[in-house]
C-alpha cells in the first residue's frame, strides 16, 4: 500500500472525527466543563486559604485533567463499535495501529487540547504564580496526548463490554501515575523560579514512548474486543 | 452436530481458473465452538473467481459467525481460511486489500452526510476509478451526497452500505443479510450488482434469507443446521 | 536440548499437564513446608534482635519475600500471557490467569506488613514510602486484570484481552516504579526508611532467602492446583475430562 494512500486515509478519518465532534458540540463541551467543576470544587472542600490553595494547584489541575480525560474516553471507540465502523476500520488495507493514531488525535483535539485553553484561567483562581503557567501550558502540551493514547489501550480492551466505563478507570489510572508525578511536579517547582527542564524532557520522552508503542496494543486489543 | 458439506465445480474448472491466474478463497476444516455448543466442524470449500457462495440455515445456526471467520474478524476454534493459498491471519492487509465485508450493520454515521461516509469508507481500501456520486447513481441515490445518514430511510442506508462495494477496488464481496430493508426495487438492483461483480471475475460469499437468483452465475450453497 | 522441548511440548497438553501437576503437588508440598519451618525458625527464633528496630524487624521475613513475590508473579503472568497470546496455547492463558490472585494476594500481604511494621517504627499506620506507594499501584494493576477477565464472558476471549492488559503493564511497572521513587525523594527528604534493604548480617540475611524460596513453592502449589481445577472447567466436555470423572 503506498504511503499516499496511508496518509489520505489518516486524513478522512481524521476529518470525520473532527466533524462529528464539530456537528455533536454539547457532548464534546462535557469534559471542558467537568474540569472546570472538579477545580471549582476543591476551595470548596478545604477552604479559601490562599497557601494552601497555591501549594495544591498544580496537583489539583492534573488530577481534573486526569479525570475529564478518563470520562471522555468511551466516546473514542463507542460509536463506531455500535454503528459498525469500527469493523469496517480493523478490515480496512492499512494499518490498524496508524489509524488508531487518527482517531486518537482527533479525541485529543477535541477533549485535551482545550483544557490547554481554560487551565491557566482557573490556575489563576487557585493562586498559582505567573511563574509556573507556561510550564502548566507545556506539561498540558505533553502530557494530556499521553493520557489519551494510553486511555486507548483502556478503551479499546473494554469497548465490547456493557458496563465498561467503571472498569476502565481501574485499568487506565494506575498507568497515569508517572505522567500525574511528573507534571505536577514540574509546575510546582515552576512557581518557585526552579528550572524544570529534566522533568519536561521525561514528559516528553513518555510522550514519543506513547506515540511509538501505544497505538499496537489499541489494536490488538480492538480485534480482541470485536471477536 | 452436523459436517457441512458444500457441491463443488468439477476440478477441472477450478485448475483452469487458477492457471489463468485467478484469485481463490479458501475454507480448510473450520470449526467454531459457541457457548460450548459445536456450531460446525470440519467444513471444507474452495470459492474462485465468478462464483458465489451461498450459506443457508436457520437463525443461530452459525452463518453470521462462518462470515466473520473468514473476515478473520474472528477466530475459529480449528482450521483455517486461505487466500491464494496463504492464510488470511498472516496475510493481514494483503487480503483485506481485496475483499469487502458488509454486515448486519452498516457502517454508516448518522452524523455525516452520504458523501461524507463514503469518503472515509474509499480511502479505507484501495480506491476505484468509479467516482463517489457515480456509485450513488448505481444503487440509484443519485442526489442524495449531501443528505446526513440520519435523514435516510434503513433502505436507503443499506443501499449506502452496498455502495461502499463499488468504490474500492476488491475481488471478494462478503455479506451478511445484504437484502435487508431493501424494497423489491432494490433487491434486484443490487442482484444486478452482484451479477456484474462475478462477471468480472470477482467473488460472493453471503448469507441470505431471501431467495436468490442471479443469471448465469453458479451458485454454491453450505446449508448450516443446527 | 531435544528432550526438553519435547517435555515442553507435552506439558502443554492438558491432560498431560493435569496429570503431571497431580504427581507433583505432594513433592513440592513438602518441600515447601521444609523451607518454610527452616526459614521461619531461623528469622524468628535464631536471628539476633536489630539494634535500632528490636524484634520487630522480624516482619520483613514476610513482607520482603511477599513484596519480591508481587513482582515475580507479575512478570510470569505478562510473559505466560503473551506466550499464550502469541503462540495460542491454551494452558499458557491459564496460567496467567491464574497467577492473578495469587499476587494480589502477595501484593496486599506486602502492603498489609509493610503498614504493620510501619506501626511501631513511625506511629502511622500508613506511610507513603516509594515502595508501599508502588505496591499499591501494583495491587490496582492485579485489580484490573482480574476485573477485566470476570467482566468478559467469553473466557477465551478474556484471556487474551487480559495477556494485552499484562503486558501493557509489565511496561509500565518499572516506569511507575521510577516515578514514585522520585517523587518520594521530593516530599519525604531526610526520612529514611527502614524498607529499603539494609546491609544484613548473614544470621539475618539466610531465613530471608529461605522464606523467599519458601514462597516461591507456595506459589508454585497454589499455581498447579488452580490451573487443574480451571482446566477441568474449560474443557469440562472435552473426552480426557469425561474419563477422569467416570474413574472417580
Amino acid at each position: 500500500m503506498s504511503d499516499h494512500s496511508l496518509s489520505t486515509a489518516f486524513y478522512f478519518l481524521l476529518k470525520r472525527d473532527l466533524t462529528l465532534s464539530i456537528r455533536r458540540r454539547a457532548e464534546a463541551v462535557n469534559p471542558l466543563l467537568f474540569f472546570v467543576i472538579v477545580i471549582t470544587l476543591f476551595p470548596l472542600g478545604v477552604g479559601a486559604r490562599p497557601q494552601l490553595l497555591q501549594a495544591i494547584a498544580p496537583g489539583v489541575i492534573w488530577v481534573a485533567a486526569l479525570l475529564a480525560t478518563m470520562l471522555s474516553l468511551d466516546s473514542m471507540f463507542r460509536s463506531d463499535f455500535e454503528d459498525g465502523s469500527l469493523e469496517q476500520l480493523l478490515l480496512s488495507a492499512h494499518p490498524v495501529s496508524v489509524l488508531v493514531l487518527a482517531k486518537v488525535g482527533a479525541h485529543w483535539l477535541v477533549t485535551g487540547a482545550p483544557l490547554m485553553l481554560v487551565a491557566p484561567l482557573l490556575a489563576a483562581l487557585l493562586g498559582l504564580p505567573s511563574q509556573g503557567m507556561l510550564t502548566l501550558l507545556i506539561t498540558l502540551l505533553l502530557g494530556t496526548p499521553v493520557l489519551s493514547l494510553i486511555g486507548a489501550i483502556g478503551v479499546a480492551l473494554t469497548v465490547g463490554l456493557r458496563r465498561g466505563g467503571i472498569i476502565l478507570s481501574l485499568l487506565v489510572l494506575p498507568l497515569y501515575v508517572p505522567i500525574l508525578i511528573f507534571a505536577s511536579n514540574a509546575v510546582e517547582l515552576a512557581a518557585t523560579g526552579i528550572s524544570v527542564t529534566p522533568q519536561l524532557s521525561l514528559l516528553a520522552a513518555l510522550l514519543a514512548l506513547a506515540l511509538t508503542l501505544a497505538p499496537l496494543p489499541t489494536a490488538a486489543a480492538l480485534r480482541i474486543s470485536l471477536s | 452436530m452436523t459436517i457441512a458439506r458444500v457441491q463443488t465445480l468439477t476440478d477441472i474448472n477450478t485448475d483452469t481458473k487458477n492457471l489463468l491466474g485467478g484469485d481463490n478463497l479458501e475454507a480448510v476444516g473450520l470449526s467454531c465452538v459457541r457457548d460450548d455448543r459445536v456450531l460446525f466442524e470440519d467444513l471444507d470449500f474452495h470459492l474462485t473467481n465468478g462464483q458465489v457462495l451461498l450459506l443457508e440455515g436457520h437463525n443461530g445456526s452459525g452463518k453470521t459467525s462462518l462470515l466473520r471467520i473468514l473476515c478473520g474478524i474472528r477466530m475459529s476454534d480449528a482450521g483455517s481460511v486461505r487466500w491464494n493459498g496463504e492464510p488470511i491471519d498472516i496475510l493481514g492487509a494483503d487480503y483485506y486489500r481485496w475483499m469487502i465485508y458488509v454486515g448486519h450493520l452498516d457502517g454508516i454515521k448518522l452524523d455525516l452526510t452520504v458523501l461524507e461516509n463514503l469518503e472515509v469508507s474509499r480511502s479505507l481500501g484501495q480506491a476505484s476509478d468509479l467516482s463517489l456520486s457515480a456509485a450513488l447513481a448505481k444503487v440509484n441515490l443519485a442526489g442524495y451526497e449531501d443528505l446526513l445518514g440520519q435523514s435516510l430511510s434503513a433502505g436507503q442506508r443499506r443501499r449506502v452500505a452496498l455502495a461502499r462495494l463499488l468504490v474500492t477496488v476488491n475481488r471478494l464481496w462478503i455479506l451478511d443479510e445484504p437484502f435487508t430493508a431493501l424494497d423489491q426495487s432494490g433487491i434486484t438492483l443490487f442482484e444486478q450488482l452482484m451479477t456484474q461483480h462475478t462477471q468480472n471475475g470477482g467473488m460472493i460469499v453471503l448469507t441470505s434469507h431471501h431467495t436468490v437468483s442471479l443469471e448465469h452465475v453458479e451458485i454454491h450453497r453450505i446449508r448450516l443446521s443446527t | 536440548m531435544k528432550m526438553i522441548t519435547l517435555f515442553f511440548h507435552r506439558l502443554s497438553s492438558p491432560p498431560y499437564f493435569y496429570n503431571f501437576a497431580g504427581k507433583l503437588l505432594p513433592w513440592l508440598t513438602v518441600l515447601c513446608l521444609a523451607f518454610l519451618l527452616t526459614g521461619l525458625y531461623g528469622g524468628l527464633v535464631l536471628a539476633p534482635a536489630d539494634y535500632q528496630q528490636g524484634d520487630s524487624f522480624r516482619i520483613i521475613y514476610i513482607h520482603v519475600p511477599s513484596a519480591w513475590m508481587s513482582l515475580f508473579i507479575y512478570m510470569v503472568m505478562a510473559i505466560s500471557g503473551g506466550i499464550g497470546l502469541v503462540w495460542r496455547i491454551k494452558l499458557s492463558e491459564i496460567v496467567a490467569i491464574c497467577s492473578a490472585p495469587i499476587g494480589a494476594t502477595f501484593t496486599f500481604l506486602a502492603l498489609v506488613t509493610g503498614s504493620l511494621w510501619g506501626k511501631p517504627m513511625w506511629g502511622t499506620w500508613w506511610v507513603w514510602d516509594a515502595r508501599l506507594t508502588s505496591e499499591l499501584i501494583l495491587l490496582f494493576l492485579y485489580l484490573g486484570v482480574i476485573a477485566l477477565y470476570s467482566a468478559i464472558d467469553d473466557k477465551r476471549v478474556a484471556a487474551r484481552a487480559t495477556s494485552i492488559l499484562a503486558l501493557v503493564g509489565v511496561v509500565n511497572i518499572p516506569i511507575i516504579h521510577y516515578s514514585v521513587e522520585w517523587w518520594n525523594t521530593l516530599h519525604q527528604g531526610a526520612t529514611v526508611t527502614k524498607f529499603d534493604k539494609p546491609s544484613m548480617h548473614i544470621d539475618m540475611l539466610v531465613p530471608l532467602l529461605l522464606m523467599a524460596v519458601a514462597f516461591k513453592l507456595y506459589y508454585m502449589i497454589v499455581l498447579l492446583l488452580r490451573t487443574r481445577c480451571e482446566l477441568l472447567i474449560r474443557e469440562a466436555n472435552s473426552k480426557w475430562v469425561n474419563e477422569l470423572v467416570e474413574s472417580q
